[in-house]
């Protein structure tokens, strides 16, 4: 009984938290990761540009919400997120046309293009704070819990209860579908394809008649798909609040680094090991080690190897013990 | 037009700028964004160092910045009765522990074979280690903080004067630096801006989170002026030599105080930079200063000609860090008070960087030119702002919800400003206002 109480804590304050976050994790380092691969450069702006999608799918729930539009059961954000998407693609691909396009014309070095992107994420940033302001914004209705742990106490009789958020569970089935329909997308289509051999080799893919134009403009498309998607649903699980964002460029980028830049299954595996031991190391452990150590050696503390404050430090942490031994990453990505 | 000619004036119209907000708005906000300025341009000179000379893509100047004003409390602030005997002796144990648990981690790791167990001495090491440091540090810390926590609960400082303590703050700097560099350099320009952004981001964690080293959150309030060259306003209204000197310019006491004070700082930070300039023009002009921008174009040629470049790399890292450091420092004793919940990456790293850009990165004229008109800018964009949403939404009925909004939201124009002048620079001029030459 102990050790089942001791697995239903684990999975309420460890999995489940671990689990959505690592999902909003991948998806964001999938963004960087692509954008890396094609346009060869780490892009500061993709929390930014997060924070922008998410601030479409905020404006436009707040609309549908005005209109007495509603989702039933699941927020509303989700009707709202194809708007979103649509107004980020469009944010991304005027931003490619008129700022990034000209130093890819003159190829110009990663560093420039990534000093570039520190311009882009100021002009982002700026913009939404300018139109949703710098505050923190509630826009997640419908159900609050799958699960809730009162239910789940009645329901098995345990003492711990397991509560999941709708959020967290809309988290992990958009992210899978998401993840699915990328992969979908870069192994079975031609357009896919293409992409992946600009990726490999740049020369060649232009010697084979692929035009690197429509492949940027690809990658830009989906890499604003992803990022408004990991955005909604990361403002959906916690809330929405643009310096958060800027802040999760710091995970986004350990996740993406630790998988291997360039490389799209890195960066998933890379958003769950950062999620998973940034929740692990942060959590007070004194719960679950109480259930299962022998009576009278109960811990007196709370066994939290840190405190929440240093969440960073832990991806930072893993980002350069990954970084020293195996510089290219988990998975094979293209840096050197 | 020659190019000292012209870059004379550019410094002249950037003077001229803030003479005219002396004129037309106050001298106090003037004299405020030459005291920032000087700060800024002091750190740009760090960056310029880094970035301009050795191509080293630094975005942790936060963090160093905030280890100077760390520094500051830690020189200048009076000791906390009893901190050390309770606890301060133990935490400094419980640090070298942990020191020493990395140290041997490191070491295992370089001089035994690789396989499983090293791997499991390494492990065990840092799990041995940690649990005795967590059970040393923790009832340490515990005790700092019980004492008289609401205006103490810190180790406080060493009640030195607190010019020394700007030194202090680049050793402190320095030191971060050299630790980082050791670990991060040698990887490629994005990872090391990766390595830095985190790294900056732990130490401001720290700083908010450990309240024993300098009350966190709770900030530290009065810290000691430099003086006799920084007065106290309320000293110098009693004076009757300076209500005197007022007087004959025509100023009434409060004014001039104020006035006094900060023309106090605004010689110190002109000294410090005119120091700083004349060290770094030198090191451009050295035999140092071309092998550094010799590695920074070719790092294979320059090795090829038998030049260490992590090596200098390092060393350009650590000193770039040790000048931010210094500005930090420097900035938390005109703030007079530590806060590190103010401490934010946009406005410490990024905004520092456009400074760098926009001047002309490799020269370090174009470097302070550029920090001096951005703080400018970064000032006044403000106000611009709001006029301009005035002049826009003059059309528009009161009281409309968007004219509220625009009028609301011109506060927040200043970073949009700044990433455009930024792209603007990069793609017409990118060598800068003063290229390098």
């Amino acid at each position: 009984m102990d050790l089942l109480n001791a697995l239903v804590a684990l999975a309420n304050f460890v999995i489940v938290p671990a689990v959505a976050y690592g999902s909003q994790l991948a998806l964001g380092a999938l963004g960087v990761t692509l954008i890396y691969g094609i346009l060869r450069f780490s892009n500061f702006a993709h929390g930014d540009t997060m924070a922008f999608g998410a601030m479409i799918a905020v404006l436009v729930t707040w609309g549908l919400q005005a209109a007495g539009v509603s989702f039933g059961p699941l927020p509303t954000a989700l009707l709202a997120l194809p708007f979103a998407i649509l107004g980020c693609i469009i944010l991304v691909l005027v931003t490619d046309k008129l700022v990034y396009r000209f130093y890819r014309e003159q190829k110009a070095k990663p560093v420039i293009l990534v000093i570039v992107s520190m311009g882009v994420m100021f002009i982002m940033n700026g913009l939404v704070r300018f139109i949703i302001g710098p505050d923190d914004q509630r826009f997640s209705d419908g159900a609050r819990f799958i699960v809730s742990a009162r239910e789940f106490k009645a329901m098995t009789g345990l003492r711990e209860g397991l509560a999941i958020k709708t959020s967290q569970g809309i988290t992990v089935i958009v992210a899978v579908v998401a993840v699915v329909l990328l992969f979908w997308f870069l192994n079975k289509t031609r357009t896919g394809k293409s992409m992946r051999a600009y990726s490999d080799n740049e020369d060649l893919a232009l010697l084979s008649g692929i035009n690197p134009e429509r492949v940027v403009m690809i990658t830009w498309i989906i890499v604003a798909a992803l990022a408004t998607t990991a955005g909604v649903l990361y403002g959906l699980d916690k809330s929405f609040k643009p310096f958060v964002y800027f802040q999760l460029l710091l995970p986004i980028f350990a996740s993406a680094i630790v998988g291997g830049l360039g490389n799209p299954l890195g960066a998933i595996a890379g958003g769950f090991i950062i999620a998973f031991s940034e929740v692990t190391i942060t959590y007070a452990w004194k719960k679950v080690l109480t259930y299962l150590a022998p009576e009278n050696l109960e811990p007196s503390g709370l066994v939290q190897f840190l405190s929440t404050d240093y969440k960073f430090a832990v991806s930072f942490a893993i980002l350069l013990i990954v970084l020293l031994f195996k510089p290219t990453g988990l998975f094979k990505g293209k840096a050197v | 037009m020659t190019d000292s000619v012209k870059n004379t004036l550019l410094f002249v119209v950037v003077g001229g700028l803030i003479l005219l907000t002396g004129f037309t708005q106050s001298w106090n906000s003037a004299i405020l964004i030459l005291n920032m300025g000087l700060i800024s341009a002091i750190m740009s000179i760090g960056v310029n160092l880094q970035w301009g000379f050795a191509g080293l893509f630094n975005v942790g100047v936060m963090g160093f910045v905030a280890l100077g004003g760390l520094a500051v409390v830690l020189v200048s602030t009076p000791p906390t009765p009893g901190a050390w005997s309770s606890g301060g002796y133990g935490v400094i144990l419980a640090l070298l522990l942990g020191a020493a648990t990395v140290v041997s981690a490191v070491i295992v790791a370089q001089k035994l074979p690789k396989g499983r167990v090293q791997t499991l001495t390494i492990v065990g090491i840092l799990l041995v280690g940690f649990f005795v440091y967590r059970g040393i540090f923790d009832p340490n810390v515990s005790a700092i903080e019980a004492i008289d926590p609401a205006v103490a609960g810190n180790i406080g400082g060493l009640n030195l004067p607190v010019l020394l303590a700007w030194p202090a703050g680049g050793l402190l700097a320095a030191g971060a630096a050299w630790l980082i560099g050791k670990t991060a350099l040698g990887l490629r320009s994005d990872y090391l801006a990766i390595a830095t952004l985190g790294i900056a981001e732990i130490i401001i964690a720290v700083m908010k989170n450990e309240d024993w080293l300098a009350r966190g959150v709770k900030n530290v309030y009065g810290i000691p002026r430099p003086s006799p060259v920084v007065g106290y306003e309320v000293e110098l209204q009693k004076d009757p030599a300076f209500l005197a000197r007022a007087e004959w310019f025509g100023l009434d006491p409060v004014t001039a105080s104020t006035l006094s004070v900060k023309l106090g700082y605004s010689l110190l930070f002109f000294i410090v930079l005119l120091v700083l300039l004349w060290m770094a023009q030198m090191a451009l002009k050295s035999p140092w200063g071309r092998m550094m921008r010799a590695i920074r174009d070719n790092e294979v040629a320059a090795e090829a000609m038998g030049k260490d470049v992590t090596r200098r790399h390092l060393q350009i890292f650590v000193l770039g860090s040790a000048i931010c450091g210094i500005a930090g420092a420097m900035m938390t004793t005109l703030d007079g008070q530590l806060t590190p919940g103010t401490y934010n990456p946009l406005r410490f790293t990024f905004l520092v960087w456009v400074m760098v850009i926009v001047g002309g990165s490799g020269n370090n004229f174009g470097a302070v030119l550029g920090a001096f008109l951005i703080w400018f800018l970064w000032v006044q964009v403000e106000p611009i702002g709001l006029w301009l949403m005035n002049v826009i939404t003059t059309g528009m009925p009161d009281g409309s919800a968007l004219k509220d909004h625009l009028i609301n939201s011109a506060a927040h124009m200043r970073l949009f400003t700044m990433g455009l002048i930024l792209l603007i620079v990069l793609r017409f001029s990118p060598r800068g206002l003063i290229p390098e030459k």
